[in-house]
């Protein structure tokens, strides 16, 4: 068991305050580092894929987790951001200047989203933001003009600066590199006023709203950055997959991305990064199962769909709080390690109560 | 009468006809809803994977075509009572994103078992009423879509009706708005629960039975669930009456959007109608008035 001491102000602001902790992300950063050229080509760009799809798994989290704000519709910001981007370079377009703007695209078509859908909250919210994204895969596919319709749109080299990072290792390096600073900013985002307001008007809008905090205005901030955040991942996802399609951001990605952060636990970072690895992981294992089962099984493509449902179900009855929880609970049981009882992190027996009339 | 009176009468009459589809889909939904506060989005997938099984015993077994439409009834609602009393008792008391979440869970091991069992392709079964049509004066309807529309009034009828005339429909309200008061005043919640499903599921079973004829035997008629909830909003969520009629009205929309709006408008009607529904009038055209306790 640990207990705090701290000495001045700045103690309690570190990220990492004590030195297992420094131990453990530098030796995480350092496998990081060396992982291109310890793995085979193939897992190099697994990773790189489950580094993008952790940004767009943060970029949720900010909604989902933080905010209370259920959206089932997120893979509508990867498109934007994705066609923006891939748009702008075919106009000749910087890179940077390039994911900027479909960044702020993305943010944009967030605030034009979010400014209606706080009006309603809930499985309403989830309807919502189901149809939207139902509706930019439409638009997407009748817009030939600048998406190039269901053909889709090829997406031009990454070049920064005069250096082509579309190589496997630089491309990993790029991704590696963005999903920190992600990290970075959204840790310090939600550690300070921005996100403890979140997180207020998540567990309580009335009483955020008598604390001071303008209820409606941090909903859509959060729609903002989330869906700025979901767009910077689109864009590099873009460069990901070469060539854009409307399929490639259909309803199964924007409940992958649920998935996410359903399963890594909501209200943490940690949680949608753990929770987008284990489910960007999922095709991959599968594939590597399949020779094992029956041809008929194995050649359909109803297996993955399969083990996405069944973990969520195993995750929604035994551990609603996710990868994260789970990882607390293992923590707690070395930190107080012979005093560690079963009942401490014991749900209560609950009834239902109607959210109608609340 | 002139024709284009006539063809726009024969495009209502066909919107009617998907319309009432939609209807039967949401009133599913609206019944589990009503009892359960979980917005169910497996119900599609039970539609769907009832609609495998029709075919499963009409063209693999050869059963005649009543006995088929019985066992596949019976199945949908023996899946949903499963589905209720092993799987979603569980989390009774969570948040509702909990039910959304276990519920898209179901559907999505639903669909993958369907898939992986009966595999991707699309077929078809005969029934009854294939290639038979009927003159109402000038119009000419397809007697399926005749009998799908008489179908949905009935069973609408007999759900409202249940729901406020008999004893066990009373007890599902009251378990509804209070379990635990339900539960004291001797009301057997879990079963009474597992009923709705079952009810729901049965439903959802016929539905999955006459959609099957106008669309093919497809993994993606569980798409049809987001269709019935575009359904719900515009009648009012949680209104039975307003599940029918909003699925109905949507039927003629997407029907006559189809002619009228440019192309494409007819895929993306229903959506567009959810959200500005929501976003401009959240309680729909029959839906009850909430106040928000604070």
């Amino acid at each position: 068991m640990r207990f705090d001491y701290d000495t001045s102000y700045l103690d309690a602001k570190r990220l990492l305050r004590y030195p297992a902790q420094k131990l453990a992300y530098a030796a995480l950063a350092i496998l990081l580092l060396a992982a291109p050229w310890l793995l085979p080509k193939y897992y190099v760009g697994e990773l790189t894929y489950l580094f993008i799809m952790a940004i767009a798994s943060l970029g949720l989290m900010v909604l989902s987790g933080y905010t209370g704000q259920v959206s089932l519709g997120h893979a509508a910001f990867l498109a934007v951001g994705a066609y923006a981007h891939a748009w702008l370079l075919s106009q000749g377009a910087p890179w940077l200047l390039s994911i900027a703007l479909a960044t702020a695209i993305s943010a944009l078509v967030g605030l034009l989203l979010g400014l209606p859908a706080i009006r309603v909250s809930g499985l309403y919210l989830a309807m919502v933001t189901l149809a939207f994204a139902i509706l930019i895969e439409h638009v997407l596919g009748r817009w030939k003009s600048v998406t190039g319709g269901f053909n889709g749109l090829p997406v031009g080299d990454p070049v920064i600066l005069g250096a082509n990072l579309s190589g496997l290792k630089s491309f990993y390096f790029l991704a590696l590199i963005s999903l920190v600073l992600t990290v970075a900013v959204l840790i310090n985002l939600m550690r300070g006023k921005t996100g403890r307001a979140f997180v207020g008007v998540r567990d309580s809008e009335a009483a955020a709203a008598s604390l001071g905090i303008w209820v409606a205005g941090y909903k859509v901030l959060a729609f903002v950055i989330s869906a700025a955040v979901c767009g910077f991942a689109g864009a590099l996802l873009a460069h990901h997959v070469r060539h854009i399609t409307p399929e490639g951001f259909n309803l199964l990605l924007s409940l992958e991305l649920v998935l996410m952060v359903t399963i890594g636990g909501l209200g943490s970072l940690r949680g949608a990064i753990l929770g987008a690895f284990l489910i960007g992981m999922v095709p991959a294992l599968i594939s590597q199962i399949k020779p094992l089962l029956g041809d008929r099984i194995a050649k359909q493509f109803g297996l993955e769909i399969f083990f996405f449902g069944l973990i969520l179900a195993i995750f929604v009855l035994f551990e609603p709080k996710g990868l994260n929880g789970r990882w607390l609970k293992v923590k707690a049981f070395f930190d107080t390690f012979p005093l560690y009882r079963k009942d401490v992190f014991r749900r209560g027996k609950t009834y239902m109560k109607s959210e109608r009339y609340r | 009468m002139p024709p284009e009176i006539i063809a726009n009468l024969q495009l209502a009459l066909n919107g009617m006809a998907t319309g009432a589809i939609y209807a039967l889909v949401a009133l599913g939904l609206v019944i589990t809803y009503k009892a359960t506060e979980v917005l169910n989005f497996a119900h599609g997938d039970v539609l769907m994977a009832s609609a495998f099984v029709a075919w499963g015993l009409i063209v693999g077994l050869g059963l005649p075509f009543w006995l088929a439409a019985l066992l596949t009834v019976a199945f949908a609602a023996v899946l949903s009572w499963q589905i209720d009393a092993r799987i979603m008792r569980r989390i009774v008391g969570q948040p509702q994103f909990a039910g959304v979440m276990l519920t898209i869970a179901i559907a999505f091991m639903l669909r993958g078992l369907v898939s992986m069992f009966f595999g991707p392709e699309s077929r078809s079964y005969p029934t009854p009423w294939t290639q038979q049509s009927t003159h109402i004066g000038p119009v000419v309807v397809s007697d399926l879509n005749l009998v799908i529309l008489a179908v949905a009034l009935l069973l609408t009828a007999l759900i409202y009706v249940f729901l406020r005339r008999t004893a066990l429909g009373v007890s599902i309200q009251a378990a509804s708005q209070n379990q635990l008061a339900a539960y004291l005043s001797g009301i057997r919640v879990k079963r009474v629960t597992s009923l709705v499903w079952a009810l729901a599921g049965a439903v959802s079973g016929a539905c999955g039975l006459l959609l099957a004829p106008i669309a093919l035997v497809d993994i993606s008629l569980w798409i049809v669930v987001l269709k019935a909830l575009a359904a719900l909003v515009l009648g009012g969520f949680g209104s039975i009456p307003g599940a029918i009629l909003g699925g109905l009205l949507l039927g003629l929309i997407e029907q006559f959007a189809g002619v009228y709006l440019p192309d494409g408008s007819k895929d993306v009607a229903a959506y567009v109608v959810l959200i500005a529904t929501l976003v401009l009038w959240p309680r729909g055209l029959l839906g009850e008035a909430h106040g928000r306790r604070v």
